[in-house]
């Protein structure tokens, strides 16, 4: 599977789940594990640019594609991507511990449709939970995004 | 400050931390109440990859009880719990063995295999039952009863039985669970060549962890570093210590000389850590024909939980801000704390405070429909006056004072939330709700800070308080900006690591900003007047004529005649040998202009101080919250329509951070009364351990907030300021209670609400 760009050889356990080959073996760490039942939306990664849940897949499921994970948006001494320039602006992370989820999530989103509308972006950012924000500012950097 | 890491995902959380590390995994309870008859571990110590597998047996502080926090002598029948239980299980999730292997697959496949035996006992389950005490937790507990505490303000027999209106009211307020986003997990590392052992908790008190591990492990406490590194959110209940994990990773790690590391997987979190709310006021209250308080008693029984580790300050907290902002002339509120076979009670964010303004709010709201007046004329009647603080209810307060409010305004409070708050919207089954509330925040003993001026003119500050998304290094920086007078992205700071900040007490209770921006602000302040006395040294001034802006010290006045702030932590630190970084500025042959000793008397190396700030008492916050709500009649789904805000946390550090910290909190709020409802069956089972049926809020849920602000600064400290990491979550409940029942016209005595509750609510009233 190639994660980030970077061709990598599938972990020879066949239950070892992306989330934890991402974390564990390759060490992107940035992808978080909220739930590991597939319901909190942290450990959400793209999977050839659609946002997939890395808990709830094998590792060995990816083989053959093409897995973007936070730490792939913008390199290091790059400067953020313009949706974590957003979350930035807007104070849309307290904890960031779900924050690489959403801002997949978002990506996602935003790769699919440029400018939701508001019911767009509430439903887009719907299947993240974050227990800090209440989601006001993830909405304002959303909404900053789809202008 | 702490955004680029975090949004890249180099944020560093516990889990992130691996080095090789050993992986481990629980075995816990089945059962609520059991007693254990046998534990066979021994296929699974034999599976292959399993390092080593503990029970009770196998520890040397297997048979000691872990400690009781907060001792109170009104906590007659403290109990804690045992790091693994042996005899008998007292909650469903409860530590019996603990399984370390090569992974976590194969811990997992290991915990599967243990044996243990038990023969199940019978369970109580609700407060109500527990008061009943049919049957007991701990057999050695009469009634069930952990504690029972009563206080009295003025004489409320006498002035109940002269009010000229009574009314009764019984209110429910049933368990809650905090669910950080990150649940809990532990890493530890033994060197034994240094002697040394190394923590990485996702913890709210790394010192404490400290402390205690010194203690149990009898090292000298600069042997044991604690370490909370980015931590997941906490919101209560990682406040708790000690965990069973937070001996048993350490344990094991010295044991088996290689790193380990636990990591709680979410329905582990729902099951074995410490939960929160759980209470049943019996209240009755006086009034006269103007709906004016005249006496209130309340009577309530409080659910501890199987065990008492963090002592009874939730109910404490509870009958100390029931009054709320009100004035109540006779007070009198008695509680029990009662043990029931589910986890400990400790707090979760409003901690015991959403309860109290409940029932206060419900028992204004019941007196303004008995008497038909406006609920919120009722509210404005009651209020305490801006010009009667400093105000004493006349309880006791968490901190072991007495409580006394020190500054507010509640009418402006009221008045600029109805104003916000605007004309009701067209529609049926639409219903106004409104509460305000007071809080007492920012809680010693103390919190400390070291500042430090580098020689390239950075600053580093330290405290033992960790960060769990309060943006702490971003507050912090401010203040010691502000004080330094540098540039704010040059302060960098270091938060709940032990190795840099060894003494503090922990982030909870709204205290952060009271307690360390204070300290930061100390210690920042003593560091400036050093490096004024240095550079008044240098540039042949007085002290008095020095200030320090744009990161450097110069005289008032004549900005050239100064020196970059770096120059000046060069210059405080008399050195023999250049080593670089401009050292040579304080070598022996550089030339000093004053005279006497290289170092003066009495003076210390280093453009670096530690400050500490420990409060006389209380700061508290206060705020009022309104909000239209919808009812569908048939569906019985709750649309919010307006939800406003004014809050007073006296002066604002950064405002951004606080509406986030107000919005955060008014959603858990909504989830709080609404959504999370934890289902224990009469077993003791929790029926719905999972995020696809312990519903919290999705964006969806939750309305668009809006807020106004109030400064009434806190005379208590310097910076004016008080907490607020709890007021958005404190009133929710009673809003939307007030709301509902206002919409529906059904009364509304319990929380959480759910749609069936509405629809079996408005049945039971047809």
């Amino acid at each position: 599977m190639k994660v980030n760009g970077v061709e990598h050889p599938a972990p020879h356990d066949a239950r070892r789940l992306l989330s934890d080959h991402l974390r564990h073996d390759l060490g992107l760490t940035g992808t978080h594990v909220g739930c590991e039942h597939g319901v909190c939306g942290c450990c959400t990664v793209l999977l050839d640019g659609a946002p997939v849940r890395s808990c709830l897949m094998l590792a060995v499921q990816a083989e053959g594609h093409d897995v973007t994970t936070i730490e792939g948006l913008a390199r290091d001494g790059e400067p953020l991507h313009r949706v974590q320039q957003a979350f930035h602006e807007n104070h849309a992370l307290q904890c960031g511990f779900c924050t690489p989820g959403f801002v997949m999530s978002v990506t996602g989103l935003l790769a699919r449709n440029p400018h939701p509308n508001a019911l767009e972006i509430e439903e887009g950012i719907s299947g993240n939970l974050c227990r800090c924000t209440g989601y006001a500012s993830i909405r304002r950097a959303v909404e900053q995004l789809a202008r | 400050m702490e955004d680029d890491r975090l949004l890249r995902g180099h944020g560093r959380y516990t889990d992130d931390i691996g080095e090789g590390a050993l992986e481990c995994v629980f075995v816990r309870s089945p059962y609520a109440h059991a007693r254990i008859t046998s534990i066979d571990v021994t296929a699974a110590r034999d599976l292959p990859g399993v390092v080593a597998v503990y029970t009770a047996a196998d520890l040397p502080f297997g048979d000691r009880d872990l400690p009781l926090l907060i001792p109170h002598p009104n906590l007659t029948h403290g109990r804690t719990q045992r790091c693994l239980a042996s005899e008998v299980v007292r909650y469903a999730g409860e530590a019996v063995a603990f399984v370390v292997a090569e992974s976590r697959y194969v811990a997992e496949d290991a915990a599967e295999l243990a044996q243990v035996d038990y023969e199940p006992m019978p369970v109580v389950i609700t407060p109500e039952a527990a008061l009943r005490a049919e049957h007991l937790v701990h057999d050695d507990v009469p009634g069930n009863v952990a504690a029972e505490m009563l206080q009295e303000a003025g004489d409320v027999d006498g002035a109940m039985a002269q009010a000229p209106h009574r009314l009764k009211l019984r209110l429910r307020y049933e368990r809650g669970a905090a669910n950080p986003m990150e649940a809990r997990a532990v890493w530890a590392r033994w060197s034994e060549a240094e002697h040394k052992l190394t923590i990485y908790d996702s913890t709210q008190s790394p010192t404490s962890i400290r402390g205690g591990l010194a203690v149990l492990f009898g090292l000298p406490e600069s042997n044991v570093e604690v370490i909370a590194p980015d931590v997941g959110g906490g919101f209560g209940p990682k406040i708790m210590l000690f965990y069973p994990d937070e001996l048993l990773v350490p344990f094991a790690a010295m044991q088996l000389g290689r790193p380990v590391k636990w990591t709680e997987d979410r329905q582990e979190h729902f099951t074995a850590v410490n939960q929160e709310r759980g209470q049943v006021h019996e209240v009755e209250v006086g009034f006269d024909d103007d709906g004016r308080l005249l006496a209130l008693s309340d009577d309530f029984i409080h659910d501890g939980g199987a065990y008492t580790p963090y002592g009874i300050i939730l109910p404490i907290i509870s009958a100390a801000q029931l009054p709320g902002p009100y004035r109540i002339p006779n007070y009198r509120v008695r509680f029990r704390d009662l043990y029931t076979n589910a986890q400990a009670t400790s707090p979760y964010r409003g901690a015991g405070r959403p309860h109290a303004c409940f029932v206060m709010e419900r028992t204004l709201d019941a007196i303004a429909s008995e008497l038909k007046l406006e609920r919120v004329e009722v509210r404005r009647r009651n209020l305490i006056q801006p010009d009667a603080f400093p105000y004493e209810v006349g309880v006791l307060w968490q901190d072991g004072n007495m409580t006394v409010y020190d500054s507010g305004n509640y009418p402006e409070l009221l008045d600029r939330a109805v104003k916000l708050l605007g004309p009701k919207p067209e529609g049926e089954n639409v219903g106004m709700g409104i509460a305000a509330y007071v809080e007492g925040t920012g809680v010693g003993p103390y919190e400390g800070a070291h500042v430090q001026v580098l020689v390239s003119g950075k600053v580093m500050a330290a405290t033992g308080n960790p960060n769990q998304g309060q943006a702490h290094a971003t507050v912090w920086a401010q203040v010691v900006a502000d004080e330094l007078g540098v540039d704010v992205k040059d302060v960098e700071i270091t938060s709940g690591d032990t190795r840099r900040m060894p003494w503090g007490i922990g982030t909870f209770a709204s205290r952060s900003a009271v307690l360390v921006g204070n300290a930061m602000h100390a210690g920042a302040r003593m560091v400036a007047e050093k490096a004024k006395k240095i550079a008044a040294d240098h540039l042949e001034a007085d002290p008095a004529d020095i200030e320090l802006a744009g990161g450097r010290a110069f005289v008032k006045g004549s900005p050239d005649k100064g020196m970059p702030l770096g120059a000046v932590a060069v210059l405080s630190n008399p050195v023999r040998y250049a080593f670089g970084g401009g050292t040579e500025a304080a070598t022996q042959f550089a030339g000093r202009s004053r005279p006497g000793p290289p170092l003066p008397d009495g003076e210390q190396p280093g453009l670096e101080a530690t400050g500490y700030y420990s409060p006389p008492g209380s700061t508290w916050a206060s705020g009022c919250h309104a909000a239209y709500v919808r009812v569908d009649p048939r569906t019985f789904r709750l649309e919010i329509l307006k939800y406003v805000v004014v809050h007073d946390c006296g002066r604002v550090i950064n405002p951004l951070v606080l509406q986030g910290q107000i919005e955060g909190g008014v959603a858990q709020g909504i989830g709080g009364a609404f959504y999370e409802r934890l289902a224990y069956d009469d077993d003791g089972q929790l029926r719905n351990a999972s995020f696809m049926e312990f519903l919290m809020p999705y964006a969806t849920e939750v309305p668009p907030i809006e807020i106004d602000h109030i400064e009434t600064p806190s005379p208590l400290n310097p910076l004016g300021v008080k907490g607020a990491g709890e007021a958005g979550v404190i009133p929710v409940g009673a809003v939307l209670a007030s709301a509902i029942e206002d919409a529906l016209g059904v009364p509304i005595t319990e929380m959480p609400l759910s749609p069936l509750k509405l629809f079996e609510l408005s049945q039971a009233g047809c």
